[in-house]
């Protein structure tokens, strides 16, 4: 027996399948309302702020998400933090005010979509190959990750893990479609905060409360402050300063991520109306904001508790705190939240992926006068094979240990310049389509370059987070300079096609009646929620 | 027509809620008590609040808040 391995009882067992049974139930309960692609792919855009808010934040987390910030908790302490307070929850506040009323006013069904109508083909064609391959990948990755995990804990082989949690989600996704997939991470979001909130709680009292975390933790600095030890690099575990966290990780990886991921965009544009569209990632800032107290608090506890992790692995703190704090019963509520977090991501990108396959792949390139009968179809057999696919990409991950670090790294190329492109498409009537295809195209290369003279020794950073931030940076830089500067070179769209798409041309979204459900009042409820805490632990 | 998400939440924490009390009451663990309590609270409000959506939807005809149109 492993250091993690655990032995779960029947009343874990009796959580674990009830929860299962829910999942499936919400798939086949919906199965009848499946009649077109709208309903199958977009969810008839059809769903109140409350739902797809809190989707838009549980579609990401994934394991590598939950498990990884975890680990992060150990490793970098409360720094962690900076990936909420300084990354995430800023980047929502604009793409609910700013960004979604062109997103969902542009009737766009999804991201490359967009693109197309306000740049043209190609621009689309970029982003949806991209997009597709990289979203099967990741979700290939979820799933190995997941799979080593639940080996570990539960005994499980490695194709058994995959085939139980392939098998679950591609029942619920393909009876019940984007709708299906929402709901089961909304009911997932709650089931990860209860598994995992009386863990953070058990955590920090067996150290000793906040004041024993920070009187164990005082010999490294910036474990339990956010900003006082980012002067220099060499003050902080992270090996970070300001202006890489600020803008590398605050400004072009979270914006990259949150305002055109069209896995997190497709929760808000699944909304009933505008206003509910806005919403969607402003209500999911408010528990995104408070998630490092559920997923890196428990880290920090451990490294408080100077807890031996197996094989060193951070990724192991958070089975590690489930196999030592819960007893029976909890441990069965534990592990189900571990697979909610899985399955959650995992659902989040096939849903993602049939819809960006079927309307910007299948539509645009294979069939362009489908019938909707056909994109229903399609959007199915996209389902199928966008879970297929996960396996094959888990598999391959398993056969090449380095490979999952690679498609990671991969990913972050395509998301950092893909921000610039939509900040120059949506703010900038003057940007065209030849300016944001090769701005895109040097952009990956540039981040590709960045990456290549690192590992040759050209350039150095203080760690391999330092190493992201300013490669993103970088990537960013590159294609908004080459964007603007091929866009002075060839000729613009007329202002009259651009309405709707662009900024100054298109008339602001009226507000609703009510104060508190102004996008805007919301926007700012999290604004001070976000500086309090900065400011609290500074 | 469409699902109310709040009520399988809500049945789903009314189930799981209890199952932990339980255990937690036979094997002297408060941690089970106490998360089992809060989980059939929540479970329970999310049952209420489905349920009122679902006959005002009934009486309306219209939308509920929670579920599709």
């Amino acid at each position: 027996m492993n250091d993690l391995q655990v032995q779960l009882h029947a009343v874990d067992w009796a959580v674990i399948i009830i929860y299962f049974a829910f999942v499936l139930g919400i798939g086949f309960a919906l199965k009848k309302h499946m009649k077109s692609s709208e309903d199958f792919l977009m969810s008839g855009h059809s769903l109140p702020s409350w739902v797809t808010g809190l989707a838009f934040l549980s579609a990401n987390l994934g394991a590598l998400e939950v498990m990884g910030m975890a680990g992060n908790g150990y490793k970098y302490g409360l720094l962690t933090a900076h990936f909420y307070w300084i990354g995430a929850v800023p980047a929502m506040i604009f793409v609910g005010i700013f960004m979604m009323p062109f997103y969902y006013g542009s009737r766009a069904r999804s991201v490359p979509e967009y693109l197309k109508l306000r740049f043209d083909e190609k621009t689309r064609g970029l982003n949806a190959f991209s997009f597709a391959v990289l979203t099967v990948l990741m979700s290939g990755i979820n799933m190995y990750a997941m799979a080593l995990v639940i080996k570990v804990m539960l005994g499980w082989s490695f194709t058994f893990s995959i085939c139980v949690s392939a098998v679950v989600v591609l029942v619920y996704t393909y009876l019940g479609g984007l709708t299906s997939s929402i709901y089961n991470e909304v009911l997932q979001f709650f089931l990860i905060v209860f598994g995992f909130a009386p863990l953070a709680i058990v955590g920090v009292a067996r150290a000793g409360g906040w004041s024993g975390i920070a009187a164990r933790l005082a010999g490294t600095p910036g474990m339990t402050r956010i900003w006082s030890s980012v002067a220099h690099p060499a003050d902080n575990p992270m090996g970070i300063e300001v202006f890489g966290l600020v803008i590398g990780l605050g400004f072009v990886l979270s914006f990259g991520y949150w305002c055109t991921d069209f896995l997190v965009v497709q929760r808000a544009l699944a909304s009933k109306d505008m206003a509910s569209a806005q919403r969607t990632p402003l209500i999911a800032a408010v528990p995104k904001a408070l998630f490092p107290f559920l997923v890196v608090v428990p880290g920090l506890a451990a490294a408080a508790l100077a807890l031996k992790l197996p094989e060193g692995n951070y990724d192991y703190t958070l089975p590690l705190l489930l196999r030592m704090f819960y007893p029976s019963g909890m441990l069965g509520l534990g592990v189900a939240a571990l697979l909610a977090s899985f399955m959650s991501g995992m659902a989040g990108n096939v849903t993602a992926f049939n819809t960006v396959w079927t309307f910007d792949i299948y539509q645009a390139y294979l069939k362009k006068g489908a019938t909707d009968a056909q994109l229903l179809r399609m959007g199915k057999r996209a389902t199928l094979f966008g879970v297929l696919t996960s396996i094959f990409a888990a598999y391959l991950c398993r056969s090449f240990n380095s490979l999952m670090d690679y498609m990671q790294l991969l990913f972050g190329f395509f998301n950092a310049p893909i921000f610039a492109t939509f900040l120059l498409g949506m703010f900038w009537k003057r940007a065209t389509g030849h300016g944001a295809f090769i701005g895109l195209a040097s952009g990956i290369a540039a981040g590709v370059a960045h990456h290549l003279l690192r590992l040759n020794g050209v350039l150095h950073y203080s760690s391999d987070m330092a190493a992201a931030f300013y490669g993103a940076i970088v990537s960013f830089s590159t294609c908004f300079v080459i964007t603007v500067l091929v866009s002075f070179l060839t000729r613009p769209r007329p202002e009259a096609e651009l309405r709707g798409l662009v900024y100054l041309l298109t008339e602001r979204p009226k507000s609703v009646a009510q104060w508190y459900l102004r996008p805007e009042s919301l926007a700012l409820i999290v604004i001070v929620l976000v500086v309090v805490l900065n400011v609290y632990f500074f | 027509m469409g699902l109310d998400i709040r009520l399988p939440i809500g049945l789903m924490f009314t189930v799981l809620g209890p199952v932990l009390i339980v255990t937690g009451f036979v094997d002297e663990t408060p941690i089970s008590v106490y998360t089992g309590l809060a989980m059939a609270l929540f479970g329970g409000l999310m049952l209420a609040f489905g349920v009122r959506g679902q006959r005002r939807s009934s009486i309306s005809g219209g939308e509920v808040e929670g579920s599709e149109r």
